[in-house]
């Protein structure tokens, strides 16, 4: 409109034709061509790192869901099972009566690579752990046949994934060069194959020494646990704060030093949090160390500012008609924010929530002096309030410590973790997508 | 369901596990990055082999650990510190005033540090502390002079060593490794090539001089890294013509990726070091609070199955990752299982 206010009137007007284009229409849509051509080739560009990041997350990520295993029966007597239990190190007295089942397992069905025990031992992971465990369990099947599928050794299982080669290898005294051959027999001969990794989906953390052995299951329950407390904590507070502060508090001073305060609090660095919880949580109040409830409590400190503001701004969003009206017909204010105003602001609390869930979900920062990351092996809790309180590490501190780790077996595991982490956001995210369609109103 | 409704139950499960929190039922540990591997072989075996709860390992680097092992005595402090290095007077102190009077060593035994470069990388195969000295330090000996360390190139100060900007990645100040490497390597490269006399030659102090001995430039060429060995790794693998000071066990996990030097002409292994012909070493401890065996369920238990035989003994899973095994580990044992305390 102002255009042509500008123009002078006494100007002699060029003749206009709708079907031949003026120089300068043709360059308002050429300018408007080229802008389409830079969204275009913004949203290109992200979907390419988003592919590439996808690709290689899964291609670095999916070994860690196989691995190489050894399957053989075996039978226990109960004089070697006394005999291990006797001991200190009860778990290497079990290695070492399946390592001498499998070597004479191996002598008996006549294979010609020469080896020695050592070799075995060398194969094989850690396999005492889960023997004696399944052993202490089931004591009446001692002295009968028991199917045994274990994991082999990290630099075994990168063999036949590829990553370990004859060339790339050198001999020391965790693989010899020569122990590939009697791999390759192991595995014509069906004792040894490649084979899904339950373990990893269901598994808690284990020793530096046994990769084969790592399972991220334990860590998400304690993510889980932790996202509870957040969950539970930081919505009710949140949007109680929030409707108090857009619906019911008087502006004044102090109520702008709270906003802005909220507001700072949102980009208060993550780390921060977490000393806080040290100090207050940990040494002030006493809660136990390494536990998904002090945890939850960090993580809803940092989540508190993102959901009341993505609140407020859900509840600035509904119409002022809809109070008005509400108001109108002689509802009280509570009853205008909580029957109309709160309903209609849901999905965008929900959107809010879920954006404030998702970052808590991936911090390892406020989790480190908190005693969650490192290496926190407990499994899984033995029960619900349990699950709060009984050590535990979270996803994210879970895949952090993986990845430090010198043995490349582990760095595999991070990336599988990694997945598995994407998959428990999607979940809570297409969980979080439903409710928003059952609370969505039109107006 | 209300808002209140699961505010107060939540708030309840808060407050259920705040009256369980004075029931801590597993070891607290936390220190050194260096022990952290040995530590959570240790951990997860001490799970496996007995009926206590695993014992819950984090890592922050020596100095951290100790300091936050000296806060206090009660279930909200950590149980042990590891350390790769012997606690300081000052931190003895600062637990004391802290409350934590009696703390038990272990010494669970030595751990040598190497240096190694990319696998395809220049030739970096040999090097004596002399030579670290000349890369590194702000003030070296030129033609008998102590001068500004004039040096850029390897080949600068040793022919034998190839012609490539200097660049060392270095264990930062908050890990133990850092001391180990300015005393056995810094400081004796600074002896050996008479740096030190000259700087008391020219008037300092013993105790200066000794401390100038142990500075390294800041002006890029040795690079401080913070994390685990891990970001050294992926420092070496992108600039080929760094160096990366490691710990023996990382480098023997990862040697097809790394090379290793010699120093002073003996290669580093755990029989090297074990004799001490391999000079840079240095022993491994953890430290127990006294205060708490008894109060929390299998922390003697925890530190005698460290150092017992089978574990951190020759032939133990500890000695396979990496670790080179105390000889001296029957007194060691004696000592935890009289819980001796340092005095």
């Amino acid at each position: 409109m102002t255009d042509t206010l500008s123009q002078t009137p006494d100007a002699p007007r060029k003749s206009a034709s709708l079907h031949t284009q003026d120089a300068r229409t043709k360059k308002r849509n050429a300018a408007e061509a080229r802008f389409k051509f830079y969204g275009l080739t913004a949203i290109a560009i992200g979907l390419f790192f988003l592919v590439v990041l996808a690709v290689s997350i899964v291609r670095s990520g999916l070994p860690a869901f196989t691995q190489a295993v050894v399957n053989v029966e075996f039978t226990l007597t109960k004089e070697q099972f006394d005999d291990a239990e006797s001991q200190l190190f009860k778990t290497k007295a079990y290695s070492g009566f399946f390592n001498a089942a499998l070597v004479e397992r191996l002598e008996a069905s006549g294979i010609e690579t020469e080896f020695d025990e050592k070799a075995v031992e060398r194969i094989l992971g850690k396999t005492g752990g889960t023997i004696r465990e399944y052993f202490r369990e089931n004591q009446g099947e001692l002295g009968s046949p028991v199917a045994f599928s274990l994991a082999t050794s990290s630099r075994v299982d990168g063999y036949l994934k590829g990553r370990v080669t004859r060339e790339n290898m050198e001999d020391s005294r965790f693989l010899q060069r020569a122990d590939l051959d009697l791999v390759d027999d192991l595995q014509a001969a069906g004792i040894l194959k490649q084979a899904f990794n339950w373990n990893f989906i269901t598994g808690a953390d284990s020793g530096v020494d046994n990769p084969g052995g790592a399972g991220i299951g334990a860590s998400v329950v304690g993510s889980f646990f932790m996202m509870l407390v957040v969950l539970f904590l930081s919505l009710p507070i949140g949007v109680a704060a929030s409707i108090y502060l857009e619906e019911f508090a008087p502006q004044n001073r102090f109520t702008d030093l709270i906003e802005v305060n909220i507001s700072n609090l949102a980009a208060v660095p993550s780390i921060v949090f977490g000393i806080l919880g040290l100090a207050v949580f940990i040494q002030f109040m006493h809660l136990p160390q390494s536990a998904p409830l002090v945890g939850g409590l960090v993580l809803t400190l940092m989540t508190l500012p993102t959901i009341i503001i993505s609140t407020r701004a859900s509840l600035k969003a509904v119409p002022p008609s809809i109070r008005d009206a509400a108001l109108g017909l002689g509802a009280s204010k509570m009853q205008a924010v909580f029957h109309h105003v709160l309903p209609l602001a849901m999905p965008g609390i929900l959107t809010g929530t879920i954006i404030g869930l998702a970052q808590a979900l991936g911090e390892t920062a406020p989790l480190l002096l908190i005693g969650m990351v490192g290496f926190v092996a407990r499994g899984y809790p033995d029960g619900f309030v349990a699950g709060f309180t009984e050590p535990n590490s979270a996803m994210p501190a879970q895949i952090y410590t993986w990845a430090a780790r010198a043995d490349v077996g582990f760095y595999e595991k991070a990336w599988g973790g990694i997945i598995v982490l994407l998959l428990f956001l999607l979940t809570m995210n297409i969980i979080a997508i439903i409710l928003r369609r059952r609370f969505e109103r039109r107006w | 369901m209300s808002l209140v409704k699961l505010t107060t139950s939540a708030l309840a499960i808060a407050a259920i596990s705040a009256t369980t929190a004075a029931a801590r039922d597993q070891v607290q540990v936390a220190g050194s990055s260096t022990v952290l591997p040995y530590a959570s072989i240790v951990a997860e075996l001490f799970g496996d082999n007995t009926d206590f709860p695993t014992p819950v390992v984090e890592s922050g680097g020596s100095s951290a650990g100790l300091k936050r092992f000296c806060q206090g005595v009660g279930t909200e402090h950590t149980d042990v510190a590891n350390a790769s290095r012997k606690i300081r007077d000052k931190e003895i102190k600062a637990c004391a005033e802290n409350g934590v009077t009696d703390i038990i060593e272990v010494r669970i035994g030595y751990d040598g540090i190497v240096f190694a470069s990319q696998k395809s990388g220049p030739a970096y195969t040999a090097f004596t502390q002399s030579d670290i000295f000349n890369a590194l330090a702000p003030k070296v000996m030129v033609d008998g002079k102590l001068v500004d360390n004039p040096h850029t190139k390897w080949s600068d100060f040793n022919a034998d060593l190839p012609a490539e900007d200097i660049l060392a990645f270095i264990p930062g100040t908050k890990h133990g490794t850092r001391e180990v490497f300015e005393e056995k390597v810094v400081a004796a490269g600074c002896e050996a090539t008479g740096a030190f006399e000259a700087m008391m030659a020219v008037g300092m102090s013993e105790d200066d001089a000794e401390d100038a001995c142990l500075e390294v430039m800041s002006d890029g060429r040795a690079v401080d890294i913070d994390g685990d060995y891990t970001e050294t790794l992926a420092s070496i693998d992108a600039n080929a013509n760094g160096i990366g000071v490691f710990g023996l066990a990382f480098y023997e996990n990862n040697t097809d990726k790394l090379k290793v030097a010699t120093m002073a002409g003996v290669s580093p292994s755990t029989e090297t070091i074990s004799t001490g012909e391999y000079p840079v070493s240095r022993p491994l401890f953890f430290y127990v609070k006294k205060a708490h065996i008894g109060v929390i369920p299998g922390l003697k238990e925890y530190a005698s199955f460290f150092v017992a035989d089978e574990l951190a003994g020759p032939d133990g899973p500890l000695a396979n990752y990496g670790l080179v095994s105390d000889p001296e580990l029957s007194a060691t044992q004696a000592s935890i299982a009289a819980e001796e305390t340092m005095n």
